[in-house]
């Protein structure tokens, strides 16, 4: 492989407080150097104007297989990562069978390097096949390198199991990821309660399904000393209780998707069927709330909760259309909005998707440091595009933002010094 | 017929652009004025010794519910006949609802036996929304999920206006399972549109969220839990039928305090004007939601409803069979 | 565009006293004759008619109004308002005068008898217009006609009366490029 020189972009790494304009050397798949003498011979990829910033990392994606692959495989979602400036996503076990065992694990991580453009860090079952009734092979699973437990899509709503589940994570040192949702509050529940609810004529999930299910896992991580990382996170009342929770000492992290951070639940009137997701899209309070979250470090991190469907799973009733958003390819591109409009530090947002994930992994990860892998991700602040879901990599093409203008995107992204996408 | 009614070319033509009916809501006050002056015509056939037009002649309806209906299904049917449609029935087993069945394709093939106008109830909300833009024919929403029930806001817009001067500035209370009900949501948006004030009563768990809000969207609507502040000076009151899962579900402890709490009697009639009328969409519970003696007495509008539903949704008919396609 | 005036007020006037007096002699028992205009400027012609008939004879004429709506085979009409059918008493064994302002293709007077029909079964159903343009689709013809005006098909005769428009003139109207 030939050496590589990202030639002046803005650098900015926030791991090591590094935002300057400057040149980055890839050798061997490795960051060689930054500023300094570039050697002549080498390819050179032109960033002046672009900012340069370590591969994001999601923490939280959907890529179906193995079971559903008429809604994603490994490698179309590692490609629609590639194009969202992701270089490490971190898959849910809610396939079908289940990675609840080693087995499952071991075909996803063999499908991924086999298939995949970006690292692919499969996530392992809480429960067998996700049912909340006996715990999944934890221990064994997390030999084969989950990188967490989850049972994402559902809550694991027994409360005696979850502190089981818990206890039983420690040795392995990673976290439970939850889905927090007390399904007898959101019940048929298909989008967010209240006036526009009322209006469609569609039930509503209260915040509170949420809320509650955050006090009682934080209250379970507090008496068990386990790692409590809370997906999506899209109430108010959430981030608040999240906030007591860490000035207590709670270890518990959470995540805020791009979705929640940027659109309301007005996104459903018409029935729009590809604003449908869980948890639902909420009110500005919430949103507001979400962001103040990011800015005061409640929120540890953006991820996507990338969750593909085929056209047939979104056009149908409301009620029957499955929940989720194909969220890779638009992330950063909706983010952005945060930073053009003043709301969020650019720093901070690259922070929420490259170090701050890479915090909760524990891994070398998300970083531009001399010597780490060359994950790396260029981005046109400025360019204004506008999404068209026909051309996603991505094989689910649900994203209420089709057709929408959006500022700023991914020109380039280096998977291991590899150029594994490039506009 | 007054001769000094003027006739402009202007005043003739309220246009009618909606191909589809889905809700009352993308109406406009002039588009209800030709609803109801069309059921005005249409009622004025239905007094006929021949209560036939042949408006619809060569044109096939087919009402597909699913969900069980009588007396919807029944008036739309009537409806048709009367102006000499051929009507086909459909109806859907509850299981080719459940999810992997297309409506659109359900839809789709209907309009390939030959449909002009579908007719369709559906216990989702929005599911008329979702088949809409994939349906030529005409789609005319009799009922969805909680969502809306159009005609039938259409039908009571109409009785109210048969007895009261205008329907701005009324007065009305609508009590019972509102949360739940798609007759009283259209009611809402189509009598707040009139402006109407519309007050809502109900037990704190049937109340739909979001309502009580004088800054929200709509300010012209009250909402209380006490039935004397409900009825107090009400023009019209309008009780909906309890359904029985409500005790089931845990959002009532059961019909004794309910109908203790918000039956409409004659005692708690008399809190409304003198000249207040009772409206029920039906089917009734009898002495649940409604006292008998209220129910049978001289104010109630309920079989008059009925009969003006035939008029309004005749209206609905014809203007829609006008309409050219999209 | 271009108008051209081909009867005027006078003209109007002197025409519907000659149709009142043709309507006269020809059915011996005016006793038993309604006048049926139809929506929208027949009404008003027919409420013209009855007056004229009842200075000639003495006796008044009822009169009623027609709306064909229901009854019409063409479809882009249906987003006009359906007007109200008022007609005074029973047309069972009555002579029912049809009046309309225009004759020109013949399906509105179709749609109006078969209208009629509906109501109740009159002895006999005669036909008056102010203006017969020609161009007949159905073997319909009027007993009654004010005036006979040949047209092209592509120009529009406009009847303007002064309940309705303000004032009373027949107009050609011709759509220019």
């Amino acid at each position: 492989m030939n050496d590589l020189i990202i030639k002046g972009g803005r650098v900015i790494d926030p791991s090591q407080n590094l935002d300057d304009i400057t040149d980055v050397l890839i050798s061997a798949g490795r960051v060689e150097s930054i500023g300094g003498n570039m050697p002549s011979e080498a390819e050179v990829i032109d960033a002046r104007g672009k900012v340069v910033c370590p591969g994001f990392i999601d923490l939280h994606c959907h890529l179906r297989q193995p079971g559903y692959e008429q809604k994603e495989t490994i490698a179309t979602g590692a490609r629609a990562a590639a194009r969202g400036g992701f270089t490490t996503v971190c898959c849910m076990p809610n396939t079908s069978p289940a990675m609840d065992n080693l087995a499952i694990v071991e075909y996803v991580k063999t499908i991924a390097e086999k298939e995949a453009v970006v690292r692919v860090l499969p996530v392992g079952c809480i429960t067998r096949g996700r049912n909340g009734g006996e715990l999944a092979d934890m221990q064994e699973v997390a030999g084969a390198g989950v990188v967490g437990f989850s049972d994402d899509g559902s809550y694991v709503n027994d409360p005696r199991l979850m502190r089981r589940a818990m206890e039983y994570s420690l040795p392995t040192g990673l976290p439970i990821i939850q889905h927090c949702e007390d399904p007898s509050l959101s019940a048929d529940g298909v989008m967010n309660d209240g006036i526009i609810a009322t209006r469609l004529g569609l039930c509503g999930v209260p915040n509170a399904a949420e809320e509650v299910a955050v006090a009682r896992d934080i209250i379970l991580a507090e008496l068990t000393g386990a790692r409590l990382h809370i997906a999506h996170v899209s109430t108010a009342g959430s981030v608040e209780l999240i906030r007591q929770a860490k000035k207590r000492g709670v270890k518990v992290t959470c995540e805020a998707t791009p979705h929640h951070l940027t659109m309301t639940e007005e996104r459903v009137l018409g029935y729009n069927t590809n604003a449908k997701v869980n948890p639902p899209l909420r009110t500005r309070n919430d949103v507001d709330a979400l962001i103040e979250g990011l800015k005061d470090g409640t929120i540890d991190i953006i991820a996507t909760d990338h969750a593909p469907h085929t056209l047939n799973d979104k056009l149908c009733e409301f009620g029957n259309a499955a929940s989720g958003i194909s969220g890779l390819e638009t992330a950063l591109g909706s983010l952005l909005a945060l930073v053009h409009s003043g709301k969020l530090e650019l720093s901070l947002l690259i922070a929420k998707l490259t170090a701050e994930p890479a915090k909760i992994l524990g891994k070398p990860f998300g970083m531009l440091a001399v010597g780490a892998a060359a994950d790396i991700t260029i981005i046109d602040m400025d360019a204004e595009w506008v999404v068209y879901a026909g051309k996603f990599a991505s094989m689910g093409k649900n994203t209420p933002l089709d057709g929408e203008k959006l500022k700023g995107m991914v020109i380039a992204t280096i998977f291991g010094g590899k150029i594994v996408y490039q506009e | 017929m007054s001769g000094k009614e003027t006739v402009s070319q202007a005043g003739e033509s309220v246009a009618w652009r909606h191909h589809h009916v889905l809700d009352v809501d993308d109406f406009s006050t002039a588009e209800i004025e030709l609803v109801m002056q069309t059921a005005d015509a249409m009622k004025d056939v239905l007094s006929r010794p021949i209560r036939k037009v042949p408006a619809l002649r060569g044109k096939t309806v087919f009402t597909v519910f699913y969900e069980a209906s009588t007396r919807t299904r029944g008036s739309f049917e009537a409806a048709a006949k009367n102006l000499s449609a051929d009507v086909v029935n459909i109806t859907a087993q509850s299981s080719s609802v459940t999810k992997g069945e297309s409506l659109i394709d359900t839809l789709n093939t209907l309009e390939a036996i030959g449909a002009d106008i579908i007719v369709m109830r559906h216990p989702l909300s929005g599911a008329h929304y979702c088949a809409a833009p994939y349906v030529k024919a005409n789609l005319l929403n009799a009922g969805d999920g909680w969502h809306a029930h159009p005609t039938q806001a259409l039908l009571d817009l109409y009785t109210m206006r048969r007895h009261k001067m205008s329907v701005n500035g009324l007065k009305v209370a609508i009590v019972g399972d509102i949360k739940h009900s798609r007759v009283a949501h259209s009611n809402i948006w189509c009598l707040s549109k009139m402006g109407a004030k519309v007050t809502l009563c109900a037990p704190p768990t049937l109340l739909p969220a979001g309502m009580d809000d004088p800054q929200g969207r709509f300010p012209d609507v009250n909402v209380t839990t006490d039935i004397n502040a409900a009825l107090q000076d009400a023009d019209v009151v309008m009780c909906l039928r309890l359904q029985k899962e409500r005790m089931q579900s845990g959002l009532l402890p059961g019909l004794r305090e309910f109908t203790s709490g918000y039956q409409l009697n004659k005692e708690r009639l008399a809190l409304a004007k003198p000249d207040a009328i009772v409206m029920h969409p039906g089917p009734v519970n009898e002495d649940v939601e409604l006292a008998g003696d209220v129910l049978h007495g001289p104010r109630s509008m309920v079989n008059e409803q009925v009969a003006n539903g035939v008029a309004v949704r005749m209206a609905l008919l014809y203007l829609l069979s006008g309409s050219k396609e999209l | 565009m271009s108008a051209k005036v081909i009867m005027t007020a006078d003209e109007m006037r002197r025409s519907l006293a000659r149709m009142a007096h043709e309507i006269v002699e020809r059915n011996r028992t005016i006793e038993n004759i309604v006048l049926v205009g139809m929506h929208t400027r027949g009404f008003p012609l027919a409420v013209r008619l009855a007056a004229n008939i009842t200075s000639f004879e003495k006796i008044d004429v009822p009169v009623g109004a027609l709306d064909f709506s229901l009854y019409r085979d063409d479809l882009p009409a249906r987003s006009l308002q359906v007007k109200s059918t008022a007609i005074p008493g029973s047309i069972a064994g009555k002579v029912v005068v049809l009046v309309d302002d225009v004759l020109y293709t013949g399906r509105s007077a179709r749609a109006a008898m078969d209208a009629l029909i509906d109501l109740g079964r009159p002895e006999v159903i005669q036909l008056a217009v102010l203006v017969d343009r020609g161009h007949r689709e159905l073997p319909i013809r009027a007993d009654y006609v004010g005036k006979n005006i040949p047209s092209a098909k592509d120009e529009d005769v406009q009847v303007c009366l002064t309940e309705a428009d303000g004032a009373d003139e027949v107009r050609i109207v011709r759509e220019e490029d």
